[in-house]
């Protein structure tokens, strides 16, 4: 069965998505988008608030499903496959993901054993993704006593241990120092290059999708508005850098992304706790 | 044993022991009733001919321990959605029904440490065993109720985003579970439809299997409470595990 999409799609792309849309309730997140995502490629998806990035995120990576349309993610459909599709991404949420009373060590431990990677080689990798991310000298700490910028890291180090075809990073470097911005770009185009693992993106910052995008579309009210090289659209918009380009392509007006009962006690937390 | 299911389960034992606060937390609440209500109601309960209370009481709170953990093991759900760690688990490969068993034998395994703690507590006390054979199967009978309750918790987690109606399910569905219960007094004086609700609450049968093996003392013949809460556990495990597999993220 999805053999005829393969056929249909190119052989190059790793990310094949057919007139896909969401809708809740009298919503439509996503209206019928379709694009693709070439194998190495460094793609970003942009938007502003609301527009329908983590809605079409989640559903590509199987833990939202369509309204309609198809989604082929390594030759797989993502609602009649979601098991091969799952093994053949890794993923960086938007916020983080980890658990934080066990130690760095053990959250790596269980991804191993979440994704089947067999126990010799997961020691290995794990050894050696925590001292690239350098974490290795911290591994038997508790996350929670981590930085926002080491659990980042380790986010990284954990999605990458199961050598996912895909990298999905959701907001990746939100609330990063510079610093550590860049350590965790370098690693990520290194990773790209070396691997050649697809990484699929997405920023509000738009001097990160600039620097390391070999291909960007922007998305906005669920549809996506244009799609090319960052040349490409500030040859279309006139404009000399990419956030110009950005606004006059998706207009002026602030956007109402409405906080989702999650984030409303996680900021109540925040304010009763004063942590985090 | 399953390495997913095992890891899981581990990782709750891990999360337990390193919570010195959860572990006296959760002992707190049954030593101040064991306390209480034994001084409160000890001498009334002899008098009126019901024997040693501590022996009645006893098992009654040390089921009530299992069930206040072990829901709560269960809606760590919540929790875990919170803060994340449920997306990593739902968007791995592993098949759901792993995820929720390794989830749900581990919050079960925490409830039965609890209330041996507690056990050994009422032992200090004063209860008095019948036969010490027998705690075996006491225990056997706590680890029933320890995974009916977590998987009850989680059952309901799974339909719920977040914390707020942690206040409802307490008032409205634990703590009736608690007093509609044998756990404290005898049910025999309560008025329709109050009896029948805590004859066939399933707590009342935990308690019921617990107090027989302990102390001799029971309503049902243990094979009948074993029976029940074996069918009660199994339908709350199916109803848990599809309700927990179907959460979207």
């Amino acid at each position: 069965m999805t053999w005829t999409y393969v056929a249909e799609s190119s052989p190059n792309d790793i990310i094949s998505v057919k007139d896909l849309t969401k809708s809740f309730k009298d919503l439509k997140a996503v209206d019928n988008i379709s694009f693709s995502v070439k194998k190495g490629e460094i793609f970003a998806f942009l938007g502003p608030n609301g527009a329908g990035k983590s809605t079409t995120i989640k559903m590509l990576t199987t833990i939202l499903h369509p309204t309609s349309g198809e989604i082929i993610l390594n030759g797989f459909n993502t609602v009649k496959n979601p098991k091969d599709v799952r093994k053949s991404f890794g993923i960086i949420f938007q916020d983080h993901s980890l658990d934080e009373d066990l130690t760095a060590y053990e959250n790596m431990q269980l991804h191993g054993v979440f994704y089947n990677v067999p126990e010799d080689v997961a020691k290995e990798r794990i050894q050696k993704l925590l001292e690239v991310t350098e974490l290795w000298d911290r591994k038997d700490d508790f996350v929670k006593n981590f930085s926002g910028g080491m659990k980042r890291r380790l986010e990284i180090a954990r999605g990458l241990l199961h050598h996912p075809k895909i990298f999905f990073l959701d907001e990746p470097t939100v609330g990063l120092d510079p610093q550590t911005r860049n350590h965790i770009w370098d690693y990520i185009k290194e990773l790209n290059k070396t691997e050649n693992i697809t990484i699929f993106f997405t920023t509000h910052y738009m001097d990160e999708a600039a620097r390391y995008a070999t291909r960007i579309a922007v998305i906005d009210h669920g549809k996506i508005i244009t799609e090319g090289t960052a040349q490409h659209l500030l040859d279309k918009t006139g404009k000399t850098n990419l956030e110009d380009a950005f606004i006059s392509l998706t207009g002026h007006s602030l956007r109402v992304d409405e906080a989702s009962s999650v984030d409303k006690l996680r900021n109540a937390r925040k304010r009763m706790v004063g942590m985090r | 044993m399953n390495s997913v299911i095992f890891s899981l389960w581990l990782r709750e034992i891990k999360k337990y022991f390193r919570s010195r606060a959860r572990i006296l937390g959760m002992l707190g609440q049954p030593i101040l009733f064991l306390i209480t209500m034994n001084y409160g109601f000890g001498s009334m309960f002899s008098a009126a001919g019901g024997g040693n209370y501590i022996d009645f009481l006893a098992p009654g709170i040390v089921a009530m321990s299992i069930l206040f953990t072990s829901v709560f093991s269960g809606m760590a759900v919540i929790t875990d959605r919170q803060f994340g760690f449920l997306k990593e688990s739902l968007v791995s490969p592993v098949d759901r029904l792993q995820i929720f068993i390794g989830r749900t034998l581990g919050g079960a395994t925490i409830a039965t440490l609890q209330g041996i703690f507690v056990l050994v507590i009422t032992i200090f006390m004063g209860i008095h065993i019948a036969d010490w054979f027998m705690i075996p199967a006491a225990i056997g009978f706590m680890f029933l109720i320890s995974l009916l309750f977590t998987a009850l918790g989680t059952a309901i987690a799974s339909k719920l985003e977040d914390m707020q109606a942690f206040q409802l399910i307490v008032n409205f569905l634990v703590m009736p579970l608690f007093f509609m219960s044998n756990a404290m007094f005898s049910t025999a004086g309560f008025p329709e439809p109050l009896f029948t609700i805590a004859k066939y609450n399933p707590l009342s049968f935990g308690v019921d299997g617990i107090r027989s093996a302990l102390t001799g003392m029971s309503q049902h013949a243990m094979f009948t409470d074993l029976w029940v809460l074996i069918v009660v556990t199994v339908i709350l495990m199916i109803i848990g595990s599809k309700l927990f597999s179907d959460i979207q993220v």
